[in-house]
């Protein structure tokens, strides 16, 4: 099987570690997989804030980058449901048959590292050691746009020495939203203070999540409160 | 423009609710405790997703036939001793209303919670033709006798607490008992007394209607307190004022909408009053007003038009974290959370409500409620952009197509990573421009990292 990562330009810019996490995770799984170094951005920045038509050339240049791969592994739940019931429709909207056939073929081909984990390659205990009481933050899109459902926390429940705490109100979301988060700060952020009582009241050294966005939303927060509890992707904990 | 569909940008008018700690509390236990009930009374219905697919399709099919459909109710309510006006927008509608009220001689009118009225400012339509309109519904009632707004479609006073509301009724209510306290039976039963009196002296009533059946011209209210039906069935003449878009095809249909309702909004099995009537009754003169009102408007749009499938159940707004944060004043319209955000804005012109499709963190939480499936943040997505074709040429539009023409192209991407590693060295982290001004208010930027992970790969 040819595997990909697309690691998202989020994780490329401010989160190395995630996408290493990732590839190092794939590895120890026994696959080679590769990295293309055309990809850049899902696009689904500009389409949720209402720029379409700018999102079309990256829309283009994500699917021509992984188009001939079987399997495209994303640690972002949010970006995988941007390929997966974003790009075609973008391609749509502006005429290129082409391009949706395209989309459509990747968005067939691409997985949310969870997804790929426990669905395709069948692994829930990834034999990962992290000795830390943990609570996992569902984000919004892995939770209703791709329905990942307990598979994260089935494999979170593998790793060795990992104490899982049950996060309140954890189907709530964060109120990042993408550029909801400055567009609407204010809102943002008195989502985010429920939020993060809510991970403070579990007493977790680690918030976890599937999308880094998200993560540094929720621990840019927990940072300016100095709480001391850290945000970690799924991903590293899975490759530690 | 007329009625209440837009009010001031959206993170402003948000802004303040925020600061209202009493109503973040009011709305944060009302709508934790509604959504826990809806969730029960959805559960113990197996059919639950079929109900929802037969009542999206059901909508569908009138919205695509609406024409045929509307002149099949008009017909059925005139040859059932009916009249019906057909309003365009807002002013027509109340200028119709206000005739009709004017004919009769009376200059005060009783209300059954209407939306649609509230849409287009009758209330105050009305005031300034010398009518008083009371409001019956008991949410309603504290709305209006607190000089106030609903804040919600189906619990218009949700904003408010009981001791709020005894205080209320204690200024407004003539004849009160003074000793009158916050429990809510007292509450009711001032409420009680003092609306008796309305509904024995009112001779025209105002209402809005839940459905309309085009195969027999049956109108429906949906009701919990009988108040409506006091209103519907009490004065000589009814006048209601309906959306185009409440129609239901057949009598038969009415069995799905009547199970999809009651569990999605107040989370019962069956609401306590369900109130039909065709035509004139004896003694009763009818005129139904059908209101478009921006409804055409917003169905030409192929990918907007399902807002109008909407059946003004309220549990979008009920398991939304802005509704909860914010409360519906922030909206500025009548029709507030996440359903409001994608029908507001329609029925204005996304022009005259830029900022409402982008009050949503899309977190997809109301379409998964949403009994006739409305895919509220897809259409949120489109609205946005909508709205950014409007605003024309912006900063925002700049820096995003340079970000765009960056992020198409790997090179150029990655040269621009480059560029921004050496200028996060250069500049301090308090002194940083819009946008990122706003996103360090209240959080922290990660520490840049010392290499890229594309440059880490490069390096395997």
């Amino acid at each position: 099987m040819r595997v990909a990562v697309f690691a998202t330009c989020l994780v490329d810019a401010l989160f190395p570690d995630v996408g290493k996490s990732t590839v190092r995770l794939l590895r120890r799984l026994g696959h080679n997989v590769e990295v293309p170094s055309q990809q850049t951005c899902c696009g689904q920045m500009h389409v949720n804030t209402g720029y379409p038509r700018e999102a079309l050339p990256l829309v283009r240049n994500h699917v021509e980058t992984f188009l001939d791969y079987e399997a495209v592994v994303v640690p972002s739940g949010s970006c995988t449901a941007a390929i997966r019931h974003q790009h075609a429709d973008v391609a749509r909207q502006y005429g290129d048959a082409v391009l949706v056939e395209g989309a459509e073929l990747v968005a067939r081909h691409t997985y949310e590292l969870s997804e790929f984990l426990v669905d395709v390659l069948g692994v829930t205990d990834v034999g990962a050691y992290f000795p830390h009481r943990v609570t996992y933050h569902p984000t919004c899109h892995s939770l209703r746009l791709l329905r990942v459902g307990d598979r994260p926390s089935r494999l979170l429940r593998q790793v060795r020495g990992l104490d899982l705490v049950d996060l309140p109100d954890a189907d709530s979301c964060c109120g990042f939203g993408g550029t909801f988060s400055i567009k609407n700060a204010d809102v943002s952020t008195a989502m985010l203070a429920d939020k993060m009582a809510g991970v403070l009241s579990t007493r977790a050294e680690v918030c976890v999540a599937g999308d880094s966005s998200c993560l540094m939303h929720i621990g840019g927060g927990l940072s300016r409160l100095n709480t001391g509890v850290r945000t970690v992707h799924l991903a590293e904990i899975l490759a530690s | 423009m007329t009625g209440h569909l837009s009010g001031p940008p959206f993170p402003e008018a948000a802004r303040k609710a925020l600061a209202d700690t009493q109503l973040r509390r009011n709305l944060g236990r009302a709508t934790s405790t509604i959504r826990a009930k809806r969730a029960a009374a959805v559960e113990e219905l197996p059919d639950w997703a079929a109900l929802r697919e037969a009542g999206a399709a059901i909508k569908d099919d009138v919205l695509a036939n609406l024409d045929r459909y509307l002149v099949q109710l008009e017909q059925q309510v005139t040859v059932r001793g009916g009249t019906v006006h057909w309003a365009r927008d807002a002013d027509e509608a109340n200028r119709i209303v206000t005739r009709l009220v004017r004919r009769t001689g009376e200059t005060s009118v009783v209300k059954v919670k209407s939306m649609a009225t509230h849409e287009i400012g009758l209330n105050e339509a009305l005031a300034r033709a010398g009518i008083a309109a009371y409001e019956t519904d008991l949410a309603e009632l504290i709305v209006q006798l607190g000089h106030d707004a609903p804040s919600h479609i189906l619990v218009p006073a949700i904003h408010r607490n009981r001791a709020e509301i005894r205080e209320i009724f204690l200024r407004e209510m003539r004849d009160v008992d003074p000793s009158l306290t916050d429990e809510p039976a007292a509450l009711a039963d001032a409420a009680r007394r003092y609306l008796r009196h309305q509904f024995l002296s009112a001779s025209v009533a105002v209402s809005g209607a839940n459905f309309a059946v085009a195969e027999t011209g049956t109108l429906a209210v949906v009701e919990s307190e009988g108040n409506g039906r006091m209103c519907l069935s009490l004065p000589r003449t009814l006048i209601t004022v309906m959306g185009i878009e409440k129609l239901v095809p057949t009598w038969r249909d009415l069995e799905v909408f009547l199970q999809l309702l009651p569990r999605s909004s107040t989370g019962e099995r069956m609401n306590p009053y369900t109130s039909m009537w065709a035509g004139a009754v004896e003694g009763q003169e009818f005129h139904l007003v059908l209101l478009d009102n921006g409804r055409t408007a917003t169905l030409s749009d192929p990918r907007g038009r399902s807002a109008l499938r909407c059946i003004r159940c309220s549990a979008c707004l009920n398991v939304c974290p802005v509704y909860e944060r914010t409360g519906g004043h922030a909206y500025g319209s009548v029709y507030p959370g996440p359903i409001g955000a994608v029908l507001s804005p329609q029925l204005t012109g996304v022009e005259h409500n830029t900022s409402l499709p982008f009050a949503s963190s899309l977190c997809g939480a109301c379409y998964d409620v949403c009994p006739v499936a409305i895919d509220i943040p897809s259409m949120l997505v489109h609205l946005r952009a909508k709205a950014v074709e409007a605003k024309g040429r912006t900063p925002e539009r700049a820096a995003m197509a340079a970000a765009a023409w960056t992020m198409a192209d790997s090179t150029r991407w990655s040269r621009a990573l480059r560029a921004a590693r050496l200028g996060r060295l250069l500049r301090g982290r308090r002194a940083l421009p819009p946008p990122l001004s706003a996103w360090v208010r209240s959080r922290d930027l990660p520490q840049p990292p010392r290499q890229t992970f594309r440059d880490w790969w490069a390096g395997q």
